[in-house]
């Protein structure tokens, strides 16, 4: 699978039970994105994140995994469906460590919103490295041949 | 405290024609001999791929609409070459996405560590 995708890390010191309630619960939720929050938290269970500014992004759950792993695809635009091709994937990865929680995010899908359906095809099938690495990797090389 | 808003609105447009650029492993292949290598005509690089030298030609076309390849003549060639302008401004719009998560996993960590 094509993995054009952003992953970040942070070290927390609270539990994983902790950490899992600030991601799954909604009041808790709005504190860190966006300012309000409605979640149904289950497998395709609905999801909505909203800006008062900017409108609600929906949202589909698809893994739910207390407290290791919660995962959902949010709708790249507000007030649309989180369809595929216009949704991306975000997956929380919870870890015990010493001093406390090593929560990790990555969100994948960028490729796929602007590719056409032949292209997402071929996307599944790919074994190639991440993209937006390549990206990175394409930089350097280009401006390190051209210096 | 004021809510990250999402990374869609915010920061650099999004260069929707370098992610459709970059969406077919053909094209990314493309651009990485052409960084590897150096500028090259599509012949050239037809060669050194299992596609022929038009379905080359179609994908140069789209890498350079999106402007991650410039191309000029030499004598009878067309070489083309990477434009590191264009691998910028989509690696610049991508950074600031994993910059808002940062932000967003730093306010998680304030909340959980602060005790209900």
């Amino acid at each position: 699978m094509s993995q054009d995708l952003i992953e970040r890390e942070i070290l927390i010191e609270a539990s994983r039970e902790r950490v899992w309630a600030v991601l799954t619960q909604a009041k808790h939720v709005a504190g860190w994105f966006g300012d309000s929050a409605e979640i149904d938290l289950r497998p395709g269970g609905k999801a909505a994140f909203g800006w008062t500014q900017y409108g609600t992004h929906r949202a589909v759950i698809e893994r739910v995994d207390e407290p290791n792993l919660l995962s959902y695809r949010w709708a790249r635009d507000t007030d649309v469906e989180p369809a595929e091709g216009a949704s991306t994937l975000v997956e929380f990865t919870l870890t015990e460590v010493f001093a406390g929680t090593l929560l990790r995010v990555v969100e994948t899908g960028f490729a796929s919103l602007h590719a056409t359906p032949a292209e997402q095809d071929k996307a599944l099938q790919d074994n190639t490295e991440g993209w937006t690495s390549e990206l990175a990797e394409l930089k350097e090389y280009a401006e390190r041949s051209a210096a | 405290m004021t809510a990250l808003r999402p990374g869609r609105r915010a920061g650099p447009a999004e260069p929707d024609e370098v992610l459709a650029a970059m969406a077919d492993p053909t094209r990314r292949r493309l651009l990485g001999v052409l960084a590897a290598d150096g500028p090259a005509t599509a012949s050239t690089l037809a060669d050194g791929l299992p596609i022929s030298r038009q379905a080359v030609a179609k994908h140069l076309a789209v890498l350079s609409r999106a402007g991650l390849v410039t191309s000029s003549k030499h004598g009878r060639d067309v070489r083309f070459a990477v434009r590191t302008g264009g691998l910028s401004e989509a690696a610049d719009w991508l950074a600031g996405l994993a910059a808002e998560w940062d932000d967003r996993l730093a306010a998680i960590k304030r909340i959980a560590e602060t005790n209900e």
